[in-house]
């Protein structure tokens, strides 16, 4: 009895010798693995900012990596003076903008009016705008039809393909759904109609998940890419994404700019200070992802909202 | 002429604020699929389709019948499936970074690594490309690093080679997305029962077994629908990423079907019957593809992800 007694406090002894010492090894291999993951995810966010702000022979060569070499912000004079980025600035701003606000109100609104259950065939109508969340012609239809629509070549393009998401309206349904039905109900009483009860009551409600869809949709706008390339030939609709990965990819682009710059000014400055294709793309690198590093500290639970309510529904 | 009764007027006026909005939703997202008849015409722009131009379904056997052709689709798929397989391989990747992550007490450390982890996400592929460029072109910090170091004399051209290229393009995907998959398993993770884990811990579980037996089992419900997800885009890898890591060196490697379409559409006007051809027989896969995973998501779990 009492042998046994010991040798199972024995035990349990050995156990948790044994548990906080493969605790430990578990602790620091995962402090080391996860260090190393958030360092290789912020690295190359401080390696460009630091990079736009060194001397620029020295981050041609790659020889700025841990922090920045002879301080300046000749780059981003020089950026400035590029015609083409105001141009590019200006119709990011506008989409994003103009973009966000049509989404989230479109969103609201027919995710509202998809839970009146008085409207002639609503079902019928909620069917056919979730349907599009799989339905994909391919590139060259979409083009094809987005020309004959006149969107080639027309701010508009950035705008409308992309103002009806319904996998907001989808959200915003569902959210209207789990506000008490008496808040709309006493509103009919009083003789409110659909659209007053939207405005007055449900909107002010809803405000939560409208936030989030906000936040999503403007970060989708900033980042869209595919449709100038597809829809713009035009200079001037182009968006700083756009700009950018010409700047990257299409060196001719760069050069004469860089030619440009270094016949007025090479002289004036020095060899640190005078623009060249690495420095302007890396400012220009900066430029379009600044508002992003700047918004999402802020957004940053309404970004952790928007998947768990997306995986709810999954 | 009798006149409507209030419900009924009222229920045509509710559909009349919506019907704009329909109108749109029919003009951008049904009336692109019209445009799926170029693939039966000899489209020559500037010049309209009409009864004169009708071929039937010549450019869908020209896939076929030209060895070329045949040889260039082949190409691409093996791309997509060598993409696709390694996402999927690895598609358990996230989880295990959010059980571990969720094993850090450090709260403070823990919130800050979920954060910065999710930061890529929010990026555009284009700036992932000006980073990647940066940092690991002929001239980067990774090359000028090395050759300091003396690891490497010559500049390795990391982004002009095929070489892993479609481990890299794993990589990039995986620096962009998994904290932000990892999200979702979190979410998860903490609504697991306190009591269940406690009650192993008083059984004298160790971290890894309550991680084997509790954690993992209790993640994998979640695990199996981003599977399903997975194997319904198994074709649809989408041209974006694809589109700004590809050059002359490593094209023949990173064209993806959904990049092919475009590179071929690109490749001349003359080309857009046999890019759209090419993917209608895409979508018609991957609706077959969606329909069966749904299924056998509804035969194991009891419901679709539809």
């Amino acid at each position: 009895m009492e042998k046994t007694e010991i040798s199972r406090r024995d035990l349990r002894a050995r156990t948790r010798i044994r548990t906080s010492v493969s605790d430990r090894i578990i602790d620091v291999v995962t402090y080391i693995v996860y260090v190393l993951f958030a360092f290789v995810c912020v690295y190359p966010f401080y390696y460009i900012i630091i990079n736009s702000i060194s001397a620029n022979n020295l981050s041609e060569r790659g020889k700025v990596v841990f922090w920045p070499l002879e301080v300046h912000f000749k780059n981003y004079e020089s950026v400035m003076k590029i015609p083409g980025l105001w141009d590019a600035a200006r119709n990011s701003i506008l989409r994003t903008v103009i973009g966000t606000v049509l989404t989230v109100i479109i969103a609201a609104f027919l995710g509202y009016m998809f839970t009146r259950q008085t409207m002639w065939h609503r079902k019928l109508w909620y069917r056919m705008v979730t349907v599009t969340m799989y339905v994909n012609a391919g590139i060259i239809p979409w083009f094809l039809s987005m020309k004959l629509l006149g969107m080639t070549n027309n701010f508009w393009g950035y705008i409308f393909p992309m103002i009806i998401q319904p996998f907001y309206i989808v959200l915003c349904k569902t959210y209207c759904e789990s506000v008490p039905q008496a808040l709309q109900d006493a509103a009919e009483i009083d003789g409110a109609g659909t659209l007053r009860i939207f405005f007055r009551i449900m909107l002010p409600v809803i405000k939560p998940i409208l936030a989030t869809i906000a936040v999503f949709a403007a970060v989708n706008q900033w980042n869209a890419f595919q449709d100038t390339l597809l829809l713009m030939t035009k200079k001037e609709l182009y968006t700083l994404q756009y700009v950018l990965f010409q700047y990257i990819n299409q060196a001719s682009s760069l050069k004469a700019l860089v030619s440009n710059n270094t016949s007025t000014s090479a002289l004036m400055a020095s060899l640190a200070h005078a623009a060249t294709a690495t420095s302007i793309r890396m400012t220009v690198t900066v430029v379009v992802v600044f508002p992003i590093m700047c918004v999402y500290p802020f957004f940053q639970k309404f970004f952790t909202k928007g998947i768990m309510i997306g995986a709810v529904k999954g | 002429m009798q006149r409507l009764n209030p419900k009924t007027k009222r229920s045509f006026l509710e559909f009349g604020y919506i019907l704009p909005f329909l109108i749109i939703v029919l003009l951008f997202s049904y009336f692109p699929l019209y445009g799926w008849v170029y693939a039966f015409h000899d489209y020559k722009p500037p010049f309209p389709i009409g009864a004169d131009t009708f071929v039937g379904f010549k450019w869908f056997a020209t896939i076929i019948n030209n060895p070329t052709r045949l040889k260039g689709v082949f190409r691409v798929l093996r791309n997509t499936f060598a993409m696709s397989g390694i996402s999927l391989f690895f598609s358990w990747f996230p989880m295990i970074f959010a059980v571990f992550l969720n094993e850090i007490k450090n709260k403070s450390f823990r919130k800050f690594t979920q954060t910065v982890t999710t930061l890529p996400n929010f990026i555009s592929w284009v700036l992932v490309y000006a980073f990647a460029f940066t940092l690991f072109g002929t001239n980067g910090a990774v090359n000028s690093v090395l050759k300091d170091l003396g690891v490497i004399e010559k500049s390795i051209p990391f982004l002009q080679s095929s070489e892993h290229i479609w481990f890299k393009m794993w990589l990039w995907l995986t620096w962009k997305n998994a904290g932000w998959a990892a999200i979702m398993y979190l979410a998860a993770i903490s609504g697991i029962d306190e009591q269940m884990i406690e009650a192993a811990k008083v059984d004298g579980a160790t971290r890894m077994q309550i991680i084997w037996h509790i954690t993992i089992p209790s993640l994998l419900p979640t695990y199996f629908v981003i599977v399903m997800l997975n194997l319904a885009n198994f074709l649809s890898n989408g041209m974006e990423q694809y589109y700004v890591f590809q050059n002359a060196f490593n094209k023949d490697f990173i064209e993806v079907l959904d990049l092919y379409v475009y590179n071929l559409s690109t490749s001349g006007t003359g080309m857009y019957p046999l890019s759209t051809a090419i993917s209608i027989l895409k979508s018609v896969v991957s609706v077959v593809l969606l329909f069966a995973t749904n299924t056998v998501s509804k035969l194991i779990r009891g419901e679709g992800f539809i």
